[in-house]
């Protein structure tokens, strides 16, 4: 009989298959503990912040995070200040939300991009010191079914969106219960399409970002109503990501003790933020 | 009794020893692969990350639930692309010259939602057309996105109609037209039934597809199976959910495709042909 072509081909798999078993090397990364390395960076000399793409405001001003223009943006180059980076040694790149909270390693050093501090995402990726403290806030169309609500209870009917992946939406299911399944969207873009398309009756975001929704982006909405900050199961902190056990990790944490000691945090939230007053408090 | 040709006998010895030495060679892969892959560097970490069976076993029965969500988009969907991407392929193959302006539009049709990616239409269409309703039912996005879906994919699967009809020998027609039929009789009953037992394979394609996209319709807001494991995914930080929906998806498409087989290799054996080895 001739030599099987056929036969052969699976054996030579087979041995390729050895060959890269026995060749390989072993992985040996352990991971360094959480160090206070303020030169750690990826790149020398250059503090790689990422942020969202888009960058929504009022967080980062017309999406460009360079400008200093917005609250996260100013506060990505006070903390740099602080971990001995100036203005221009700062390098600016955009990810995606998910893909930030992800294990594995960053092309980034710190991340902003409105991260809500949970322990299940503490153990993929380090968080800093939170920066900024947020509550849910509910953005609906006047006249919608959601109007009006004063407590949980009222808003059980009401059908909601909000955002994959978030704590909004984590708000939503756990907090709230509706009785109606949400929809989730990639992204809030969707979520506020989905207002204008009378497809959902309101939509959950933090606050910042629900009273610039409603009184820039969509026509005819308000924020009906805001959660205090205690609702749900955590107070909604937002931290910076790093890497996991990344060095650089406890030098930032340091350079936002100092600004929050020293007042510049508050005068970044008074300048970018606007007043919390205004829209009614719903309690549980 | 009857009594096997000497043909027959040779060829049953041959199918026995095909039999064992496919099997043979079968085992031999299968044990490499799960003698030698565990014992690769990282596999550890990979196993971790996409095989875990805890997380596997914690959100299977939400996947499943979701997975219902797409079983109903899809039982919607198939009977409607069906029938619209026959009406296309229809009036695009009509030959009268009365008829043109249809098959212009089926052309027009076919080009746009075939070169305009799916995403754009369940976007459009989804988003777009709901805004311009004012009732909660109407605007839901189930109806859209199927509603895009089936757009969509009619586009596609029309072309393969069209193909089927075209493989159809001309003097198919002509003799029905030596009969004396008219051009739709001869469509529904010669024409047809032939080409579409031919298109089975390319359409069973199409199918499995579009079991897979349905799962674009969470773009707009249902939770679906897909969006179910993502959701599960930044929970858990792993991704297991995404394997175990894909374990529900080929539990699906698998016997499908079977079928498909099946009808197929009936379909031969009726036609008369000989397998030739």
């Amino acid at each position: 009989m001739r030599p099987n072509i056929k036969k052969i081909v699976p054996v030579l798999a087979v041995g390729a298959l050895v060959l890269a078993a026995c060749g390989s090397d072993d992985d040996s990364s352990d991971s360094e503990a959480a160090g206070s390395d303020c030169s750690a960076t990826i790149e020398d000399g250059v503090l790689t912040v990422a942020t969202g793409n888009p960058a929504f405001f009022p967080w980062v001003i017309e999406d460009t995070p360079e400008s200093g223009d917005g609250f996260e943006s100013a506060v990505a180059f006070a903390v740099a200040a602080e971990m001995g980076y100036a203005a221009d040694a700062v390098k600016w790149v955009r990810t995606d939300f998910d893909a930030a909270i992800q294990p594995g390693a960053k092309d980034f050093d710190v991340n902003l991009q409105q991260f809500s501090i949970t322990p299940e995402r503490a153990e993929t990726i380090d968080f800093s010191l939170p920066y900024f403290t947020s509550n849910q806030a509910i953005v609906a169309l006047v006249g919608s079914a959601a109007e009006g609500a004063a407590t949980i209870a009222d808003l059980k009917d009401v059908k909601f969106g909000a955002q994959a992946g978030t704590t909004s939406l984590e708000f939503i299911t756990s907090v709230i219960q509706p009785t109606q399944e949400p929809f989730v969207y990639d992204d809030n873009v969707g979520a506020k399409a989905a207002l204008e398309a009378n497809q959902i009756d309101a939509a959950v975001f933090d606050l910042p970002t629900a009273l610039f929704v409603s009184a820039v982006e969509i026509e005819g909405s308000a924020v009906i109503g805001q959660f205090p900050t205690e609702s749900g199961d955590n107070t909604d902190q937002f931290g910076m990501v790093l890497e996991k056990d990344s060095a650089l990790t406890g030098c930032v944490d340091d350079a936002i003790q100092t600004i929050t000691d020293n007042g510049t945090l508050a005068a970044i939230q008074t300048q970018w933020l606007a007043d919390n007053t205004g829209a009614p408090i719903i309690s549980e | 009794m009857d009594q096997r040709t000497r043909r027959q006998a040779y060829e049953q010895r041959q199918r026995k020893r095909s039999l064992i030495i496919a099997f043979l060679s079968t085992s031999v892969v299968i044990g490499a692969i799960v003698v030698l892959i565990p014992l690769l560097p990282r596999w550890d970490r990979v196993r971790k990350s996409f095989f875990d069976g805890e997380i596997f076993a914690d959100s299977f029965p939400r996947l499943l639930r979701a997975f219902w969500l797409d079983v109903q988009i899809f039982a919607w969907s198939v009977p409607l692309i069906f029938a619209l991407s026959l009406a296309i392929a229809v009036s695009r193959n009509t030959r009268s010259p009365a008829l043109f302006p249809l098959r212009a539009a089926a052309v027009i049709y076919t080009d746009v939602f075939r070169g305009v990616p799916v995403i754009l239409t369940i976007f459009l269409i989804g988003f777009g057309v709901p805004g311009l309703f004012d009732s909660r039912a109407w605007s839901n996005p189930l109806i859209w996105g199927t509603a895009a879906l089936v757009l969509s994919y009619s586009a596609y699967v029309s072309e393969e109609i069209r193909a089927g009809l075209e493989g159809v020998h001309e003097s198919q027609r002509a003799a029905a037209r030596s009969l004396g039929m008219s051009t739709s009789q001869t469509m529904s009953t010669v024409v047809l039934p032939q080409a579409l037992r031919r298109i089975v394979p390319p359409m069973m394609n199409s199918l499995v597809s579009l079991q897979k996209d349905v799962a674009l319709v969470s773009l707009i807001g249902p939770i679906e199976i897909l969006r179910q494991a993502g959701l599960d995914k930044s929970k858990f930080a792993n991704f297991t959910p995404y394997v175990a929906a894909a374990v529900i998806f080929l539990a699906v498409t698998i016997p499908c495709t079977r079928i498909a087989d099946y009808l197929l290799n009936r379909e031969r054996r009726r036609t008369g042909a000989t397998a030739v080895s």
